[in-house]
């Protein structure tokens, strides 16, 4: 048995539609089948896991909580890997946006002003922002490959935290613990809706979702993301300057990757500690992905992820598998989604033996 | 032993898993297939190695699981990206995405566990030889087969037919394809390969570096291993130059703090990915001399017409 694939006459709007659903439907199954070998009933395995989450109203809250930092950093990417620019180096955008602004609540920590909480936002944007600028930098002006710079720079923007937090940063109150004082009041992130403990993280991921999504599908900008993204030769017959969309999107995603990051901080855990994320900055990939690289679609991607989080956590507690089958889950999805893909640009034919495979090609 | 010869032996030690990886990863690359999974395979090497090792008290039985789970798990890329043509740099992430899921998932069981450290070979009389002798001639097998793999695969893409025929479904696909190559199994030959190259990596990481199983514990070295092979433009023998260079800044962070030299630990650590950076960026600056080395189709989907 062979696969072929047969190149669609054109894009099927079905199946770019469909290809996320049955992407997560496979790894239901899949996953329904790593529980049984885990010996646990894949029924209940996957109730726990991606049901009980969403029955109460904190959990609900705990859900947004994980989205935000997902979606605000999938739809900076999205703008990247639309042009074309394989930024995969978020997740230490993410923490030095965090750093960034953390700068305000923890070196100036007595200065009490409403303007604190707006100023930190705008240091972690500069911070992501500047942290993106590096691989920005070398890809358009020295032709350096962005996706190992970016990702170099995830590991050194992790010792950097862990060498704040332990040293210069640490909390001289806090019993030697590596992490920095507890944030002011006026430097947390109010929270978002009255019911629960749902920050404002959230409303700039949605907000953001929306910008992007506007300006990708009404702005010249966004025309001009697609036409270099998909072919840079018609891109620089149109005037558009591949050197400019290197640094538009790595900043923007970085930008964004940044606020993330120190919304995180300021809503969600108030200090630094050495570690700050559960790899939001590499699952939101597979958000990206996951959306279609579409803004809105990025927005259900991203809470479906969140579910993930939150699903490991749930099946830690109820079922005792270990919290490691939320990065499994995590990864079939992407592998799924990307085979799913496929769908939308060819039609995949299953040819049962190498006779039928020549006679058509006898027939040509 | 003088201290020199102990920090080259730890050099050695630090480079082996980088060459390794770095020069399967070459051949695929050479084949046209950017596979970016490598640190993912590479940890699922070291946890199967480990696994396997505790479960059958064999190392040497270990290092063939470390292969075969490279070997199998490269497949999948290879699945995705030649038979489903998904683009390749997505889902060479998604491979490292799974890895670390997986192994960190199968190896929970074992964290904390000695494990058992691959015994030395030592070859008799060439041992004695001073200073190169406990260098080179009393290593593990890893090393020897490091080398030999290095050897065989310089050889094989510059000497033999095979590789002449792999370097050109790098180079041009479609006229591979029009002179009768078969493109898609030639590449997901050199895929396996690659991902068998990993495996073995990630071997020697849990049974000879540091012979127990830690969670995430390739730490980048596949990430690494793939800015070699553009460091080493393509070329096997400026990959074993360029991982022993690495493997030198690698556990200059040991040295550096045994000497007493006041960094922080954590900048030590953060060396090997600058040291990464600074080498891409000399490497690629000169936009002509990258452009002659890389090969031409890589990257690319084949979809043979019908």
């Amino acid at each position: 048995m062979r696969i072929e694939l047969e190149r669609r006459p054109e894009v099927s709007r079905l199946f770019s539609l469909l290809s996320p659903v049955i992407a997560l439907a496979l790894m239901m199954i899949f996953g329904g089948i790593m529980f049984l070998l885990l010996g646990k009933n894949p029924i209940t395995a996957l109730y726990s896991f991606f049901i009980e989450p969403l029955m109460e109203v904190w959990s609900l809250h705990e859900l947004a909580i994980k989205a935000a930092p997902l979606i605000l950093i999938g739809v900076g990417l999205s703008v990247c890997y639309r042009s074309n620019n394989w930024n995969i180096g978020a997740e230490g955008q993410f923490i030095a946006g965090a750093i960034a602004g953390s700068i305000l609540p923890v070196v100036f920590h007595e200065w009490h002003s409403p303007l604190v909480l707006p100023l930190m936002l705008l240091l972690g944007m500069l911070g992501g922002a500047l942290f993106a600028g590096i691989p920005a930098f070398l890809k358009a002006h020295l032709n350096t490959n962005e996706i190992l710079t970016s990702l170099m720079l995830v590991y050194v923007a992790q010792l950097f935290l862990d060498w704040l937090v332990r040293g210069y940063w640490r909390n001289p109150g806090g019993l030697n613990f590596p992490e920095t004082r507890t944030f002011d009041p006026v430097a947390v992130l109010p929270e978002m809706i009255a019911s629960g403990r749902t920050h404002w993280g959230f409303g700039f991921a949605i907000l953001a979702a929306v910008a992007i999504w506007f300006m990708m599908r009404y702005t010249l900008k966004g025309f001009e993301i697609t036409v270099l993204g998909q072919s840079e030769r018609a891109g620089r017959f149109a005037g558009f300057s591949t050197r400019k969309m290197i640094w538009f999107s790595m900043l923007l995603s970085g930008a964004l990757a940044g606020l993330a990051g120190i919304a995180e901080v300021s809503g969600a855990i108030q200090q630094l500690r050495p570690v700050i994320s559960p790899g939001y900055g590499f699952t939101a990939i597979i958000v990206a992905f996951l959306g279609r690289l579409n803004p809105l679609g990025i927005i259900v991607a991203g809470l479906v992820l969140a579910l993930t989080y939150l699903g490991g956590e749930a099946a830690q507690l109820s079922l005792g598998v270990s919290d490691k089958v939320t990065r499994v889950f995590q990864g079939l999805l992407l592998f799924f989604v990307l085979s799913c893909d496929t769908l939308i640009r060819y039609k995949i034919k299953l040819v049962w033996s190498n006779l039928t495979g020549t006679a058509t090609e006898g027939a040509h | 032993m003088g201290i020199f010869e102990a920090i080259l032996l730890t050099v050695i030690t630090a480079a082996t898993p980088l060459v390794l990886a770095a020069v399967g990863e070459l051949v695929t690359e050479r084949a046209g297939v950017l596979n970016l999974g490598v640190e993912g395979m590479m940890v699922m090497g070291a946890a199967c190695a480990f696994i396997a090792t505790q479960v059958t008290g064999s190392p040497y039985l270990g290092i063939l699981a470390g292969i075969a789970s490279g070997a199998l798990f490269s497949l999948l890329f290879g699945f995705l990206t030649l038979t489903l043509v998904a683009n390749q740099v997505a889902t060479g992430l998604a491979l490292t995405i799974l890895g670390l899921g997986v192994s960190g998932m199968i190896g929970e069981a074992y964290v904390g566990q000695s494990g058992i450290k691959l015994p030395q070979i030592v070859f008799p009389v060439l041992s004695d030889i001073p200073f190169l002798g406990p260098l080179v001639f009393k290593q593990d097998l890893i090393f020897y087969l490091s080398i030999a793999v290095v050897v065989g695969v310089n050889w094989f893409l510059f000497r033999s037919r095979a590789g002449l025929k792999l370097r050109s479904v790098g180079d041009s696909h479609a006229s591979a394809h029009a002179l009768g190559i078969n493109v898609i199994r030639m590449r997901y030959l050199a895929v396996m390969f690659g991902g068998a190259c990993a495996g073995l990596a990630g071997a020697q990481l849990s049974l000879v570096y540091t012979p127990q199983w830690v969670e995430n514990m390739s730490a980048g070295r596949g990430w690494i291993a793939l800015a070699l092979v553009v460091f080493a433009s393509w070329r096997p023998w400026r990959v074993v130059a360029g991982g022993y260079l690495f493997g030198a800044v690698s556990i200059s962070q040991l040295h550096a703090q045994a000497f007493g030299i006041g960094v922080p630990s954590q900048f030590l650590s953060a060396l090997p990915y600058l040291a990464t950076i600074v080498v891409l960026i000399l490497i690629s600056h000169n936009r002509r001399t990258t452009l002659i080395n890389t090969p031409a189709s890589l990257g690319k989907p084949f979809v043979p017409d019908r």
